[in-house]
């Protein structure tokens, strides 16, 4: 299966820029979400992959090949419409195989792919109807069929699950993840609903007015938003924001809003200076109701009046104003506050974001994901873990190893050795604070399997991360995480 | 008021507006239906009666037979079938091309064409038998079909149904790998099979009533169609009615079948473009 790469691309209608300079490297097999609002310019590139629409300057390549003057019909892609855009006077069957009869295929092969896809997609027996005679989710799945009898190069989804109720939704994102995982095809998925850019992309690329604003790792883009714009657009319930200014506090920084005072450190502090218009943003789920013995006890906290409490069911969103300012918070069900009450919730020290007066992040800080995220994240099988021979870093091996993954595991005793002869996987006795050793790993790992996709990190005290550089043809695509 | 009562006093009016309107249209087709059955003298006395006193059933075979009627039908469906193929052919490919193709002058052609629209068919007579003439071309059947195969209103129509298909789903066989012309044939003539239909009817009968350029085209009397055959019944100094009514009453018959088999084509038609 073919990369797919954007070069400068751009495409204006008259004197609107409808894509500015849109660069962007999409790896073999992988799944990457375009991910915007209405009129951030997600279809167009789209469009402009599958050859609907071209490019003003700029360049696209599938595979090696520049495909830029290319029709639709050379590019070798393969489409699924909002609308499904099936051809109505043609039955199911005549859907799924006419783009295979336009290329003159055998009348075998067409029947073994429509056979094919229609187990997989649950369409045996709607083969000879009508697309009038199907229900809206029967539709979306023939879509998606004539999309994979093609085995194209590269799947395209425009908004493919817009038109679906949400249970419905919700049921086909998980059949569209596990396929393209399945099949290993490249695609280009653009929605304008975080949570399936979330739950379906290897790699998100936020867009807002035709200009990429952050691309990365659905968890990356959700810890670390590189502006204000990627932080309210990604993660629901959306984020908080609380506008303030910075004051001098008698030697060290605070940030000062109606309702609210946060010290600040660190970096941030550092590069604020006092009278700066500064944002605090902060997700709903990383607040807590204060009380004398929580975890954040000592930290900042903000104080506002109960508006409104959504109940959800398993959780609770309880909506507050603080000054001007209607915020949110997410909590579980017990001990909810009524409406009316005063409400005090403090804020985690390392789950704050800081934007400046142009929404720009001041603290691009990443946080590791933990390590069922980054499981669920990285769907390949190799993973080498730095102080496994006990503890948590041996419990990280085990569950990996239960999971499918191949382990290589490092340790200062001779206990990761053996653990790894359990495993199945390679053993290196070092200590994951030299170079050297980690470079046997490493090395060891490259050589038996060709990759590295996952690094778990269990020395997660002390010292944050072992001194490692991957090379990226030993890091494939891959994550960081603490376990 | 009790509103079941102003319910009947409101279906009452509507169906007497209705009755109103529909004896209009109706009665002077009875009437040419009773006088095609009347002798020959009694369609000028005076009151004229509304019945004939004997019908006269001969005056179909007779009006039939007097002038090479066989030989107009045969010429009228020839035009007919000429017609209704030409039109619905090019209004497609017209209708078509400014639906969806981008090329310069797009608006300003199509302007042009609705503008043909608004010139009376008569004043292009005239012009239309000078260029046939020139082509040597009167009194035969190329003449007497080929300014015929292209109709304004036809393009028109066709153009404002292409508008009316999801672009989307042109894209998708763009996609699977159609070229622009497997797109036309295989995608958009398929799915514009109604409003191609609407066409072919609205062209059937624009051809079977024709009368004026197949009076002026042709000159012998085997290239006539059958409405100019029927007004031949009707002389410089003598006009026989029962035969011209009853030769007319025949000439009905293929409309009125036309019609009946594809009545809601009609509507579709009025529906599309609000015209007629």
């Amino acid at each position: 299966m073919p990369s797919v790469s954007f070069d400068h691309l751009h495409k204006r209608f008259g004197a609107t820029a409808v894509i500015d300079d849109f660069t962007l490297e999409v790896a073999d097999g992988e799944l990457v979400v375009l991910v915007g609002g209405s009129g951030s310019g997600k279809s167009t590139v789209l469009r402009m992959l599958a050859g609907l629409e071209s490019p003003t300057s700029g360049s696209i390549r599938i595979g090696t090949r520049d495909v830029t003057a290319l029709p639709p019909r050379e590019r070798d892609v393969a489409m699924v419409f909002q609308d499904y855009a099936l051809y109505p006077h043609m039955t199911v069957r005549e859907n799924l195989s006419l783009g295979l009869r336009l290329r003159k295929m055998a009348r075998a092969e067409i029947d073994r792919r429509i056979t094919w896809a229609a187990g997989l997609l649950g369409l045996d027996t709607l083969l000879d109807r009508k697309p009038k005679a199907l229900s809206g989710g029967q539709r979306q799945r023939v879509a998606m069929g004539r999309a994979m009898v093609r085995e194209p190069a590269v799947f395209l989804f425009d908004e493919p699950l817009s038109n679906l109720d949400a249970s419905l939704r919700a049921q086909m994102r998980i059949q569209i993840g596990t396929l393209q995982r399945r099949l290993g095809t490249t695609t280009v998925y653009v929605t304008h609903d975080q949570v399936e850019a979330m739950t379906l992309g290897d790699r998100i690329v936020v867009l807002a007015d035709g200009r990429i604003q952050q691309v990365g790792r659905p968890i990356d883009i959700y810890e670390a938003p590189v502006n204000r714009f990627v932080a309210g657009f990604i993660g629901t319930p959306p984020m908080n924001f609380v506008e303030g200014t910075v004051v001098d506090d008698g030697g060290t920084r605070a940030f000062v809003a109606d309702g609210a005072r946060v010290a600040l450190r660190g970096e941030v502090a550092e590069r604020v200076a006092p009278g700066r218009a500064l944002t605090l943003g902060v997700r709903p789920e990383d607040l807590r109701v204060a009380g004398p013995d929580g975890p954040w006890a000592e930290g900042p906290s903000l104080h506002g009046r109960v508006v409104l409490v959504e109940r959800l069911g398993g959780s609770s969103h309880v909506h507050f104003e603080v000054g001007a300012r209607r915020l949110m918070v997410a909590l579980g069900n017990e001990a909810l506050p009524a409406v009316d009450e005063m409400l005090s919730v403090q804020l985690s020290p390392g789950r704050m974001h800081w934007f400046d007066a142009d929404g720009r992040a001041e603290r691009p800080g990443y946080v590791a994901p933990t390590l069922e995220q980054a499981l669920i994240m990285s769907r390949q099988k190799v993973a080498i873990i730095t102080a496994g021979g006990s503890g948590m870093g041996a419990g990280a091996a085990r569950r990996l190893a239960a999971a499918g993954f191949r382990v290589s595991i490092l340790s200062s005793s001779g206990k990761g050795e053996a653990l790894a002869k359990e495993l199945g996987g390679i053993g290196v006795t070092g200590s994951n604070q030299s170079t050297e050793d980690l470079t046997r790993l490493v090395d060891a790992t490259v050589d038996a399997w060709g990759r590295i996709d996952l690094l778990v990190n269990s020395a997660g005290h002390g010292p944050r991360a072992p001194v490692l550089e991957l090379t990226d043809e030993d890091w494939h695509r891959g994550w960081t995480c603490t376990s | 008021m009790r509103p079941d009562r102003a319910g009947r006093r409101r279906a009452v009016a509507g169906y007497t507006a209705a009755i109103l309107l529909a004896s209009v249209m109706l009665i002077p087709f009875l009437w040419m239906l009773s006088t095609a059955l009347m002798d020959e003298f009694e369609v000028f006395q005076y009151p004229p009666p509304l019945l004939p006193a004997d019908p006269q059933w001969a005056n179909f075979p007779n009006a039939l037979t007097q002038l090479p009627f066989a030989r107009f039908f045969l010429n009228s469906g020839i035009l007919a079938v000429c017609m209704v193929l030409g039109q619905t052919l090019t209004g497609a490919l017209g209708g078509y091309a400014f639906a969806r193709f981008r090329f310069a002058g797009r608006g300003a052609v199509f302007a042009a064409y609705l503008g043909a629209l608004m010139v009376p068919a008569i004043v292009l007579l005239i012009p239309r038998f000078l260029l046939i003439d020139a082509l040597g071309g009167v009194d035969t059947i190329a003449g007497l079909v080929s300014t015929e195969l292209v109709s304004v209103w036809g393009v028109f129509l066709l153009r404002q149904f292409f508008l009316s298909l999801p672009r989307e789903t042109e894209d998708a066989a763009r996609v699977d790998g159609a070229s622009e012309w497997t797109i036309f044939w295989r995608i958009a003539l398929p799915l514009a099979r109604p409003a191609l239909a609407t066409v072919a009817l609205f062209s059937f009968i624009d051809a079977w009533k024709s009368f004026l350029w197949p009076l002026v085209v042709t000159q012998s009397l085997e290239m006539r169609t059958v409405e100019v055959g029927i007004a031949s019944f009707h002389g410089l100094y003598y006009a026989n009615w029962p035969y011209q009514m009853a030769a007319a009453v025949t000439a009905l018959i293929p409309v009125l079948v036309a019609f009946l088999a594809s009545q809601r084509f009609f509507t579709r038609g009025i529906q599309l473009t609000g015209i007629r």
